[in-house]
């Protein structure tokens, strides 16, 4: 059954995420799209548009959005979507929650304990290849479009990752600034043709 | 006492107001928890985000619950958790429910095949800067190319990737350790 699975997948996904929002977003991209196919690779695109352009905790959103997704697309209807929605993200939060209130009772103050640096020092690391391979498998014609089919959304498509990896790498400019300024691009060049 | 009516809000700020991920999160979070409640001084809050960091799961919650079970125990924790993700939980049902009803429309798609190529570069983009954090250099550069490697061509789930990972510096510091103490 879809919710048990759902319960038991992001419980795994909260407990092994290691380095922020975006190590759990390769997590969850690995788990929803890759092995359980609850999600296309375009669907999860998508969600990962609305996580970024919404307040909150990227991890949360994407949790959220890809349980509600995910039962919807099994055939449940919407409510029980919500339903979805709920339980990917507590259980997310539930087994980190459980450590944390367990360490906080336990040394109230942090104290540095050189195994756990050594992990970290390796872990780290690690979570920069997951991230770099999670952004390498949304490289993909559902979202650049086909060099030989669709050569123009391809190339504008390039471009405007191009500008957006720029303009967030080197220049700061905030996510959901960066996706509203896609979207406009995207209805002028594809949308807007059409209507005229 | 901190009433937890206060937990619950200060949180609810901290979850609603911030875009862009967690660590957006920590201005409004040092502002709200140490300038204005001084439910911790600078010096514990530095400690607590060192933890947050190093804890498993999401920073933001982390923080939550670090900071609601030292004011007000677990009831304290809890409160605080609920009140940093309703508000985006809620937020994105809204959008969920809203998108699934337009993705059909020819406006909607068009839209989207704009953002999508923006999404990409907007996961490839903290790779660049999470690598000079992670002290990435010429040397130990074939761990995170070894890793992407694994998972993006042979499949290999990252949940192994990571188990690795910490097997091998649990490993690595022994090795360390010894060596030092020879010395």
């Amino acid at each position: 059954m879809i919710f048990w699975q759902l319960f038991y997948t992001f419980l795994k996904i909260g407990i092994f995420t290691f380095g922020g929002g975006y190590a759990m977003v390769a997590l969850i991209q690995n788990e929803v799209v890759v092995e359980n196919q609850w999600l296309t690779s375009q669907e999860f695109t998508d969600v990962l548009a609305i996580s970024q352009a919404s307040p909150g905790p990227l991890g949360i959103n994407t949790a959220t959005y890809t349980g509600y997704t995910a039962v919807v697309n099994a055939g449940y209807p919407e409510y029980m979507g919500i339903l979805g929605a709920f339980l990917a993200s507590f259980s997310v939060i539930l087994l980190p929650f459980l450590l944390m209130l367990i360490i906080t009772k336990v040394l109230l103050k942090h104290k540095d304990n050189p195994t756990l640096a050594n992990i970290f020092l390796i872990l780290r690391k690690v979570v920069v290849g997951l991230i770099a391979a999670s952004a390498l498998l949304l490289v993909s014609t559902e979202n650049f479009g086909s060099p030989t089919e669709s050569t123009f959304r391809f190339v504008i498509s390039i471009l405007i990752f191009i500008g957006v990896f720029v303009a967030s790498y080197k220049f700061k400019k905030s996510p959901i600034l960066l996706i509203l300024v896609s979207g406009i691009i995207g209805f002028l060049v594809y949308g807007l043709p059409d209507v005229i | 006492m901190t009433k937890l009516h206060e937990l619950f809000w200060t949180f609810f700020k901290i979850g609603a107001f911030t875009i862009g991920g967690g660590y957006a999160m920590i201005p409004l979070m040092e502002q709200e928890i140490v300038d204005k409640r001084k439910w911790l001084n600078k010096e514990e809050f530095m400690d607590t985000m060192s933890l947050a960091q190093s804890m498993p799961g999401v920073f933001a919650v982390n923080m939550a619950t670090n900071v609601g079970f030292r004011t007000r125990g677990f009831a304290g924790a809890f409160i605080a958790v609920m009140g940093n993700v309703l508000m985006p939980i809620l937020l994105i049902l809204v959008l969920a429910i809203f998108f699934r009803q337009f993705s059909d429309n020819p406006m909607v798609k068009s839209i989207f095949k704009g953002i999508r190529p923006a999404v990409v570069a907007l996961i490839a983009a903290p790779v660049f800067n999470m690598a000079k954090t992670a002290k990435i250099s010429w040397s130990n550069f074939w761990i995170p190319v070894a890793a992407t490697l694994l998972i993006w061509l042979l499949g290999v789930s990252p949940v192994i990737i990571i188990l690795v990972a910490g097997l091998g510096g649990f490993i690595y510091g022994k090795i360390k350790g010894r060596k030092e103490a020879k010395k």
